[in-house]
């Protein structure tokens, strides 16, 4: 099939290194210490965070370091056929994971022993690109909490398809079963912390995959931070400084 | 600039799911007019101007008319991105075309307009897909006529009426392509215009049938419904139509729910249909079995005679003739035959040929209604009309099919192209090609892209990659035809002390340029194989790789992939190993220096040993093979001399077949062996192997018959039981057994690639070489079915991982179709472009030879005339005093006798042939064979 046009477009009309279009706003969980919505195109998550505060299981309990927990679940109305699903399948349980070490390199657990932080991330809408939008959301969700982070953890993936370097790939780019590459970055210390691949690619290709997709990391990153700082004005305005 | 579209969509399992996409609008998509202020005109390829107007095409007119599109008079169009789509929709081969036209250097712009921001349209409530795509490609002319405004002319080119009404009305200026094209006055740009079938009648006149004596020829086809519910209650059969390639009023089609071969006899049983259609069939009364078959006979003298072709080297290139005799006592006739009831899918496609001539109407210049007659003799005659016939009667032209009704005798079609003069080499050339299918465009420069860098040469990295084995201290050498620049093969030979030979044979690696998946292996695995012309030479792969980085030139470093054996000096092989390796070849012999080199007994040097030694081992091994059944078959294989300048023949002769080939030749056939070996013990479902098919008794019958009027009884009963008897038939007659073995090689089919996991074991069987087990691995430059067996050895060896297609069976099994497909292609063209120069050869030059009758006719007899490699009909009979002139046929002794008694002629019995081109018709010279008593 072809996913990217003679003329250079993509079956949404995008060009092949353009990302979707991202919004986000944040405290839309007004319960949580801080939370997040997050869409990237028709992917919508949302975030939320609790802590830090005491661990609820005292054998979890760690002397030097804060506990994350992550817990991420898709809602069953994300995707179109609205199926039923069990909670805690394997591709949950495993996302999960993810989420968490990436979190984990960002907040300064070291800060909070014997505390505990909890996020929650749920997919509302899903078209490709969950996981980066998962990291994406707790990332603001975190920041919006108040935690200590060293730096906000982005995220964006980044595939091959027609022999061409795709960013961001869409649900339907994404189940055309190609490469599917999803890298998360440390922006300012210019770290990565979390690299992800489906399917084989070639070692010069998958360098100039992976390229592209720490390029919409950083791009990303710029938004979130905009974003923040909006928010921030405003909190400031609101509080009548 | 984001718009959300959303749409409901069924599953296959008839669950409806609500579908939510993104739809981006731009404004960064550009008109493409090389001049326009507004715009970005880096890619641009309109000029815009008010002499020739840019013109927006409709997709009706895409699908109908692309041969006009195609012709360079067309220039500056927009093809909307929603007409591409469309016709991607319904057509994929035009679409693909389109696209072709689009990367050529024709003045073709695509024109985004779904994605640009003020020529994207919404469906409206009750609004049809149709109208809106139609709406659509007026917004998108109507943009460009505002855009453009004063700098040029936008016309909409259509011819839906009310798209066109409704333009006009939104005041755009729309047109119909053939108003369109009128206005051009070009008259060769109107014979290309596709007729609707209403404006058909008036055709009729070629065929002499006035109006009001049109009666229906063919029965009318059932509709589809009819078809769809026939064919679920098993009262039709469907499948693809294959037509007889040398008697075109005979077809078969394979149909899986009889699990046999329907044959359809005469032309109004095939009732229209083409040549690789998908058809239905109702089968015939089984009592009519046997009287079509006669009808078709009957129907088969009317067609034009056979000509002087080359000898056939396998039955696959030998017409199928049927002679009377044959009809009465084989079992064919109990065959099912049946007949054409609908067509469900055409293949039609353009074809290559000549109108008949015709005499110039009157009052020139105007429309004149032709014939034109394709070279594939499949294709029925084709009706066209015509306002330059003046020109056209003397050019090779291609034209294509448009319809075909049940109340006329021929197919209507339309002019597309004119190829050239008839006869002249180049034309004659290229018709070979396009009737053999065979791409001989250039490389593209994606597939260029591919290449290393140039220039080229073994890198230290390859010389310290662990895989790969420095064997440049090896006295390699090869052995070719001379002037070969694609070698593909080596050898070595040395002696161990322990009184044993280690031989190798060295291939060029190509898989370590030529990548899975890239579009260079695309390319490659599309074309199959290298073509070889009288000529010139159509590569498989870029001339870098051909030449130069793969070919295994003397005194360069090259990479290999090797097969090196111990063998005992009588010639058992004790290990075999295989390898990839770096090899510096010491020489590249032509067949004539290596056998010289081992005649001269003066020379002592080392390579002339090694020479020696290998020749003294390849003849044990042919010895050997000879012994489990091997047959030695001839084939009648001409070379001619070319002059290097204007590449005409200057001499035509027997190719010769010397010591040095068998040897080379020999170690190419073991080499095949192990590697087939070793990939099918790796992969036994996967591997790509060739067999070839034992004969049937009926596939020998005409050698049979043949050799028993000259009273030899051959045993066919096994491969080796026919070789022993081959190796017996010695005559008086010094040529006699290379002629029987001719007339066996002919009765062979010919050998095929398959996937190893589509059939078992036992029918693996290569009968030719009496070897269970073959594949192709010695000549990767040139044939792809090479490629994929270094792929499959590298992935046995654990060098590579094997490439995912091995894993998906069906695309397997569709590549060594195709693969078969375009060798039996490469192979045709071959011998067609040989018969074109045999005829250029003997245009200056008639020429008298000895000739031998290889089948009586009713008329006359067949003969092969040995130093030219040809065959051709000897008529004793004028052709109109048919059956009724002075001469008998004896069916049983296979002779033919003057009925005064003075005269007879035999089977095998030499005779003189005086060669002549003649020309019957103006501008159609054809060899002609006449006995010279
Ligand atoms: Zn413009």
């Amino acid at each position: 099939m072809e996913f990217v046009s003679p003329e250079g477009l993509r079956l949404d009309g995008r060009r092949p290194t353009e990302m979707r279009q991202i919004r986000a706003e944040l405290g839309a969980v007004a319960k949580a210490d801080g939370s997040a919505v997050f869409e990237m195109g028709n992917t919508k998550v949302v975030a939320a965070v609790y802590g830090p505060r005491e661990v609820q299981n005292r054998s979890q309990l760690l002397n030097d370091q804060a506990l994350v927990r992550c817990e991420y679940s898709m809602a069953n109305f994300s995707t179109g056929d609205r199926m039923r699903k069990p909670k805690g399948d394997r591709r949950s349980t495993e996302i999960s994971l993810v989420i968490r070490q990436a979190m984990e390199s960002c907040i300064m657990t070291h800060l909070m022993p014997r505390s505990q932080i909890d996020i929650f991330v749920q997919v509302l809408q899903a078209d490709g690109g969950t996981r980066s939008a998962c990291i994406n959301a707790a990332s603001l969700a975190l920041a919006d909490a108040g935690i200590p982070m060293r730096e906000i953890v982005t995220s964006c993936s980044a595939g091959y398809l027609n022999s061409t370097p795709l960013l961001d790939l869409n649900y339907v780019e994404d189940s055309a079963g190609g490469p599917d590459v999803t890298v998360g970055i440390l922006p300012k210390l210019d770290k990565v912390t979390l690299l992800q691949m489906d399917s084989k690619l070639p070692l010069d290709i998958f360098e100039t995959v992976m390229q592209l997709a720490t390029e919409g990391c950083k791009a990303i990153a710029k938004e979130l931070r905009e974003i923040l700082l909006d928010n921030t004005k405003q909190l400031e305005f609101r509080r009548g400084g | 600039m984001l718009h959300t579209k959303s749409f409901v969509k069924k599953s296959r399992a008839g669950k409806i799911t609500k579908v939510v996409r993104e739809h981006y609008l731009r404004d960064d998509i550009y008109c493409g007019a090389s001049d326009c202020k507004l715009c970005d005109s880096k890619d641009a390829r309109l000029t815009a101007s008010h002499a020739s107007p840019i013109l927006v095409i409709d997709t009706n007119v895409v699908l109908n008319q692309i041969d006009l599109l195609e012709n360079p008079a067309i220039e500056d169009v927009v093809l909307l991105s929603i007409v591409l789509e469309e016709v991607k929709n319904k057509n994929l081969s035009i679409y693909n075309r389109l696209r072709a036209l689009c990367n050529s250097s024709k003045k073709f712009f695509v024109f985004s307009n779904e994605h640009h921001k003020d020529t994207y349209v919404k469906q409206m409530e009750g609004e049809t897909k149709n109208d809106r795509n139609d709406r659509a490609i007026r917004v998108a002319a109507q943009w460009y006529q505002t855009h453009l405004s004063g700098a040029a002319r936008v016309l909409l080119i259509t011819n839906d009426r009310e798209n066109k009404r409704k333009a006009v009305e939104e005041g755009i200026c729309a047109e119909t392509i053939e108003s369109y094209v009128k206005s051009l006055g070009r008259p060769d740009l109107l014979d290309q215009l596709v007729h609707p079938s209403t404006e058909d009648v008036n055709m009729e006149e070629v065929e002499d049938l006035r109006p009001s004596k049109r009666k229906i020829i063919y029965s009318e086809h059932k509709p589809m419904s009819e078809i769809t519910s026939g064919l679920h209650r098993g009262i039709y059969h469907q499948g693809k139509l294959r037509v007889n390639r040398y008697n075109p009023f005979e077809a078969y089609v394979g149909s899986e729910s009889i699990g046999d071969e329907i044959i359809i006899y005469g032309r109004s049983n095939m009732n229209r249909a083409f040549d690789g259609d998908i058809v239905a069939v109702e089968l015939l009364p089984k009592d009519q079995w046997h009287e079509e078959k006669s009808l078709a006979i009957a129907e088969e003298e009317d067609d034009e005679e056979e000509g002087v072709h080359l000898v056939p080297g396998s039955a696959d290139d030998a017409p199928r003739t049927t002679s009377q005799c044959e009809s009465e006592t084989t079992l064919a006739s109990s065959r099912p035959s049946g007949r054409v009831i609908g067509v469900i899918k055409r293949n039609w496609h353009s074809y290559c040929g000549s109108l008949e001539p015709m005499p110039l109407p009157a009052g020139s210049g105007g429309v004149a209604h032709a014939l034109f007659v394709s070279k594939d003799r499949r294709v029925p005659k084709i009706r066209i009309q015509t306002r330059q016939l003046e020109n056209l009667l003397d050019k090779r032209i291609i034209v294509a099919v448009d319809s075909w009704d049940c109340l006329s005798r021929y197919p209507s079609g339309h002019y597309v192209r004119t190829i050239g003069e008839i006869g002249d080499r180049d034309t004659e050339t290229e018709v070979v090609l396009i009737e053999n299918d065979i791409n001989s465009r250039p490389f593209s420069s994606q597939v260029l892209a591919c290449l290393p860098p140039l220039p080229w040469s073994v890198s230290p990295e390859d010389l310290s990659n662990p895989i790969r084995q420095d064997l440049r201290h090896l006295r390699v050498f090869s052995v070719d035809p001379p002037g070969c620049k694609d070698i593909d093969d080596t050898l070595h030979c040395t002696a161990l002390p322990n009184g044993n030979f280690e031989v190798g044979v060295h291939i060029a690696d190509v898989t370590n340029f030529v990548h899975p998946g890239t579009p260079l292996d695309d390319e490659a695995s599309q074309r199959g194989t290298s073509v070889y012309l009288v000529e010139r030479r159509i590569d498989m792969l870029p001339k870098p790789l051909t030449e130069d980085i793969c070919s295994l030139r003397a005194d360069v470093e090259r990479l290999a992939f090797s097969v090196i054996w111990e063998m005992t000096p009588e010639a058992d092989i004790i290990s075999t190993r295989y390898t990839k390796s770096v090899i510096k070849s010491s020489a590249a012999l032509s067949y004539i220096e290596a056998q010289a080199r081992m005649d001269d007994s003066r020379l002592m040097d080392p390579l002339t040993t090694d020479l020696r030694n290998m020749n003294v081992l390849a003849k044990i091994m042919r010895q050997r093979r000879i012994e489990r059944g091997a047959l030695t078959l001839a084939s009648a294989e001409v070379k001619f001399q070319i002059d290097t300048e204007t590449h005409d023949p200057l001499d035509i002769g027997m190719y010769q077949i010397r010591e040095a080939n068998q040897m080379v030749e020999e170690f190419m056939l073991a080499a095949n062996v192990s590697v087939a070996e070793k990939i099918l013990k790796e992969f036994p479902l996967c591997s790509l192997l060739r067999r070839h098919p034992t004969p049937t008794r009926e596939m020998l019958e005409p050698l049979l018959r043949t050799a028993a009027a000259v009273g030899l009884n051959l045993d066919v009963s096994s491969s080796k039981a026919l070789a022993d008897s081959l190796d017996s038939a010695v005559g008086n007659d010094p040529y006699f057994n290379k002629l029987i073995r001719i007339l066996a090689t002919r009765c062979m089919t010919q050998a095929v690639y398959f996937c190893s996991g589509d059939l078992s074991p036992p029918e693996y069987l290569h009968y030719g070489l009496a070897s269970p087990l073959y594949t192709h691995f010695t000549s990767p430059i040139r044939r792809y079915a090479d490629v994929i067996v270094h792929r499959l050895l590298a992935a046995s060896l654990g060098i590579y991982k094997l490439p995912t297609v091995f894993q998906d069976r069906p695309q397997l099994t569709s590549i060594a179709d195709n693969l078969n497909y375009r060798h039996r292609n490469a192979q045709m063209a071959s011998r067609a472009s040989v018969e074109l120069h045999t005829v250029i050869f003997f245009r200056k030059r008639p020429t008298d030879a000895e000739a031998r009758i290889v089948k009586i006719r009713a008329n006359g007899f067949i003969v092969f005339v040995p130093k030219y490699g040809i065959e051709g009909p000897v008529y004793l009979n004028q052709k109109s005093e048919k059956g009724g002139g002075e001469w008998f046929v004896d069916e049983q002794e296979q002779k033919i006798k003057k009925m005064d008694g003075t005269l007879s002629f035999s089977v095998l019995q030499a005779v003189n042939i005086h060669l002549e081109v003649v020309e019957p018709q103006p501008n159609r010279p054809k060899l002609q064979l006449t006995l010279h008593i």
